[in-house]
């Protein structure tokens, strides 16, 4: 408790080979970082560091309540982005899993326990490469996108789950940024690089994704041949 | 559609399929032998008149962001001035109301549909929104 303030935050007290990790994190000013309200060091010599206490639920629990595609979508997005931002300031997380991940009461999404330089990851989501690096955590990303989607999720999806998660980091998504494009394109209903799509696939995409305009074709060819049948009556 | 960036502007969208989109339907008119030989003053004048509904669907798009109201406002304007367009005196004299305005109403619905899809609002670019976040 802030007494100060009168307000409840959450407080991390860490051994002092980890003082960096404040700092880490103060330097990521993202909505889906948690900010560090004070950081100073306790009388017993261990570091501590106040931040904003998250009213919210694990990804874990969260996606336990079947929340829709879109919505698991969104969250991931939310994620991708942090990371992307977080990477383009030379910050990886290496430890990305659902109980690092908290959805606010609003449907804010955070990211959480950024990364320290000795941790290494959770065995199910870390990559298999032994010194991790930004394509590590999309590499980790892949993990945590094929837990979030439902087990009937589109070809498109896997597809994009299967890239990141690739074996050999130079064929996964070079940056959260391009992975991030893929989601996008499956969102707007267009073609994602991960997958090469067979042409009765994409003819169908097309069609769903402008049914409204072929619809509109349809009933002007419609009219011209009523108005055709109709003069040779 | 729109898979590309496309940097036009609604109003250029508009302008743009009214006149290609005015353009066939006045081609079609080819199919109708007593006009047959108008069809350079039908297919001008049908031109003419999908880049005026163009130019306004384009317009309605940049202040309303909504495909459904789009193709409303699109086949209304297009029902209204092809009906203009029929109204006025021809050389045969008859009114080709029924022709006329049937496509007309259509072609407005499927303008009005692409200036809401396509193009990039208040004359901005893709790149420009971007740079904007």
């Amino acid at each position: 408790m802030n007494r100060d303030l009168d307000r409840s935050v959450a407080l991390k007290v860490f051994d002092p080979t980890f003082a960096g990790e404040a700092q880490l994190i103060a330097r990521l000013e993202h909505p889906a970082v948690v900010p560090i309200y004070e950081a100073g060091l306790l009388s017993d010599g261990r570091c501590f560091y106040a931040m904003k206490l998250v009213a919210g639920t694990c990804l874990d629990k969260y996606a336990a309540g079947s929340p829709s595609l879109a919505e698991r979508l969104r969250v991931l997005r939310r994620v991708a982005e942090v990371l992307a931002f977080a990477h383009s300031r030379g910050v990886i997380h290496r430890d990305l899993k659902p109980q690092n991940i908290m959805v606010g009461e609003f449907g804010q999404v955070y990211l959480m326990d950024w990364g320290i330089a000795a941790i290494q990851g959770t065995v199910d989501f870390r990559a298999p490469e032994p010194s991790l690096d930004s394509r590590s955590d999309i590499f980790s990303l892949g993990v945590l996108m094929r837990f979030l989607l439902p087990e009937s999720s589109s070809p498109a999806l896997r597809a994009i789950v299967t890239k990141a998660i690739s074996t050999d980091p130079a064929a996964r998504y070079p940056d959260a940024a391009a992975f991030l494009k893929d989601i996008d394109h499956f969102e707007e209903g267009r073609a994602v690089e991960a997958w090469s799509e067979p042409l009765w696939h994409g003819l169908q995409r097309f069609g769903s994704r402008n049914a409204i305009l072929l619809w509109l074709l349809f009933a002007y060819a419609g009219v011209k041949f009523l108005l055709f049948f109709l003069r040779t009556l | 559609m729109a898979e590309a960036n496309i940097t036009m502007n609604k109003i250029l969208v508009g302008l743009l399929f009214g006149l290609i989109l005015g353009a066939i339907d006045g081609a079609t008119a080819w199919f109708t032998p007593e006009v047959r030989p108008m069809i350079t003053g039908i297919m001008v004048g049908s031109s003419v008149k999908g880049m005026v509904v163009g130019l306004l669907c384009g317009w309605f798009a940049r202040k309303v962001h909504s495909t459904m109201w789009g193709v409303v406002v699109g086949a209304a304007l297009g029902l209204l001035f092809a009906f203009l367009v029929a109204a006025m005196p021809s050389a045969n004299g008859h009114h080709y109301y029924l022709e006329i305005m049937l496509p007309g109403f259509v072609v407005g619905a499927i303008v009005g549909f692409l200036t809401q899809r396509m193009g990039t609002p208040l004359g901005r670019t893709t790149e420009d929104m971007k740079r904007a976040g």
